[in-house]
């Protein structure tokens, strides 16, 4: 079993409350965290080597290093709760369970970066969550943990939830600042970045959900400690929200030295397939990273087994891998229809484009249409590279990454999954009636023998 | 047109969240207490209402109600069904789920039904890929949805309608 730092406590009972939060442990970090200098505490960040957890693994020491310290101007950290990736549910399991396991190292990282108004950004359909979140909030506020002059240090700190209101744009840094200054979420053209100008034209520090409660058990066991525990430069545990066709849908925290295989298949994990189908496919991180077939999902090109962590999901780059992302981990089985799954993605990503840049605003529609061309039998061979075209222009060409986010699923689904988009347009009347299937996804791949 | 005196108190509350002078920021979560108070939408006299209360511009309210996709605009019924249909969602049947609903109430995507309780609405996703299909009813998931636990919602809402409507 591997060693948990986050939801090891998630099953005792009444963890929600204080009273059993704190008897298990809870805020002894905060107690430990406050005889440190700030300054300690970003280099025990920094020893640690967590990178943060909302999909672009940006190293989380070296972000709150960036971060402006002009005399006389406020600073804020802003944790950001607006999960929308597809396949991402596992920021939604901390704070419906583990609420002051947040607010916990919410503590922490505004007194770390000098923080007294630090808020929860969190998406407006998860909307019996910040009840809970400001109870556990209220709960530390009457233990002294927050409010004035915490535990005699001179340090004040609120922290306050903020409720979205449905926009998947708002996860982007930029734009869920501009959402709680009470605007539309169009993300800003950076520089200036959020550390030099963010909230209210402040310095701030936006940081996920996850990233922010492993400050906890980082500042508990030590930032070295905490390096050793997984592989390469992907140290700590990863929460890991497990979906689509699998015995055991839900959220794993994983210690990152573990196969994709034996995630997939374990009974531990997701305890393997149902009703005795096969893997043909895998989105391993969010919807926005590369899908990729069985055979290359659970070996590299090289013919290495594929492992959960960052070096090794992005092994090959985008031409054989794929990404860690936000853990959003979606398999499909040989039933699904790759073109109808992408068709789907596609149609979020329109959906979701704020409308600022070109590129995306128009592009993200004209892939959603051509794909339901091809979906439905109406699709042309020339739709299949138009259709590359299009992600090709999109990609780089935007403000924030959305653009990107929409572009790799199309240009994923293409590179391996061609022949289907093939079978699509040369069986019009079939393609409505069965699926691909399986094909040759999971065959062996032809490694080449090393000389 | 006005706030009752308790959410009144809740919209000082909220503005005592953020620095001086920084109201705006009270935009969303007070466009959800309108909504919440006048009939689950946002009318334009509602968002001119929270315009004064904010002192801000019409325009700045209108500019974010419709940007947001839980802001109404349009009414709806006194129980929205709001199905997500992406792609985890779709693999775990979500296109019967939503097609089960259709059939049941009688209307189709984005229409309510004649007497008025029930809007059927699809939605992109709402972060309960792992426990799919499912659909968001006021502040609560209904998740796993099967053709059964629709009719048992369905049956659910009617009955606190009725129980609404004799208190």
């Amino acid at each position: 079993m591997a060693k948990k730092l986050l939801l090891d406590k998630a099953n005792v009972e009444g963890i929600r409350g204080y009273d059993v939060y704190r008897r298990e442990g809870g805020y002894r970090a905060v107690e430990k965290a406050l005889k440190m200098t700030p300054g300690d505490i970003v280099e025990e960040v920094k020893k640690s080597g967590l990178r943060g957890r909302g999909g672009a693994g940006f190293p989380t020491g070296m972000k709150w290093s960036f971060l402006a310290k002009p005399e006389g101007v406020p600073r804020y950290l802003v944790c950001n709760a607006d999960e929308s990736e597809p396949g991402t549910f596992k920021d939604r399991y901390l704070m419906e369970f583990l609420p002051h396991l947040l607010i916990e190292g919410l503590i922490i990282s505004s007194f770390a970066l000098g923080s007294s108004r630090t808020y929860i950004y969190i998406r407006g359909e998860y909307a019996w969550i910040p009840d809970i979140l400001e109870q556990a909030a209220e709960e530390a506020k009457q233990n002294g943990w927050l409010g004035k002059n915490i535990l005699g240090t001179g340090f004040d700190c609120e922290i306050y939830v903020q409720r979205g209101a449905g926009a998947y744009i708002c996860g982007e840094e930029t734009a869920l600042i501009e959402s709680l200054e009470g605007k539309r979420g169009n993300p800003r053209i950076k520089p200036p970045f959020p550390a030099v100008k963010g909230l209210w034209d402040c310095p701030t520090v936006v940081n996920n959900v996850e990233t922010l409660a492993a400050i906890v058990p980082i500042i508990n066991e030590g930032g070295e400690a905490y390096s050793k525990i997984g592989v390469g430069k992907s140290t700590g545990t990863k929460l890991i929200s497990a979906c689509g066709n699998i015995n055991k849908p839900g959220v794993y925290e994983i210690d990152m030295t573990i196969s994709v295989e034996e995630f997939i298949y374990s009974d531990e994990y997701c305890g393997g397939i149902p009703n005795g189908k096969r893997l043909k496919a895998c989105i391993p991180g969010g919807s926005s990273v590369p899908i990729l077939p069985a055979n290359l999902l659970l070996k590299t090109a090289k013919g290495q087994p594929r492992m959960m962590n960052y070096e090794s999901l992005s092994d090959g780059g985008f031409a054989t891998g794929s990404m860690m992302g936000s853990g959003g981990f979606e398999v499909l089985d040989e039933d699904q229809c790759i073109v109808r799954h992408t068709l789907s993605l596609a149609r979020f990503y329109h959906h979701e484009s704020c409308g600022q840049c070109s590129p995306c605003r128009e592009g993200t529609g004209w892939m959603e249409k051509i794909l339901r061309n091809i979906e439905y039998g109406k699709g042309k061979m020339s739709d299949i590279n138009l259709l590359w075209d299009i992600q090709r222009k999109i990609e780089g060409n935007t403000i924030c990454p959305l653009g990107d986010a929409a572009a790799w699923p199309v240009a994923a689904a293409i590179r391996h999954f061609r022949d289907e988009f093939e079978w699509h347009v040369l069986n019009p009347v079939e393609c409505m009636n069965r699926n691909y299937g399986l094909a040759h996804y999971a065959d062996a791949l032809e490694v080449p023998v090393a000389v | 047109m006005k706030f009752s005196d308790e959410k009144l108190k809740k919209v000082d509350e909220i503005i005592a969240r953020y620095p001086e002078g920084k109201k705006k920021s009270a935009l969303l979560p007070v466009l959800h207490l309108a909504q919440q108070e006048f009939d689950g939408w946002l009318d334009v006299p509602v968002m001119d209402y929270v315009a004064s209360l904010l002192e801000l511009e019409p325009i700045e309210v209108y500019e974010v109600a419709t940007f947001y996709s839980m802001y109404n605009l349009k009414p709806v019924g006194k129980f929205l069904f709001e199905v997500c249909q992406t792609g985890p969602c779709m693999v775990k049947g979500s296109d019967d789920i939503i097609e089960y609903i259709k059939q049941k109430l009688g209307i189709g995507v984005g229409e309510t039904t004649a007497d008025g309780l029930f809007t059927l609405k699809t939605v992109e996703c709402l972060g309960a890929c792992g426990y799919a299909p499912m659909m968001q009813l006021g502040k609560t998931y209904r998740e796993y949805l099967t053709p059964e636990k629709v009719d048992a919602i369905v049956e659910e809402c009617r009955r606190q309608a009725v129980v609404n409507s004799v208190n």
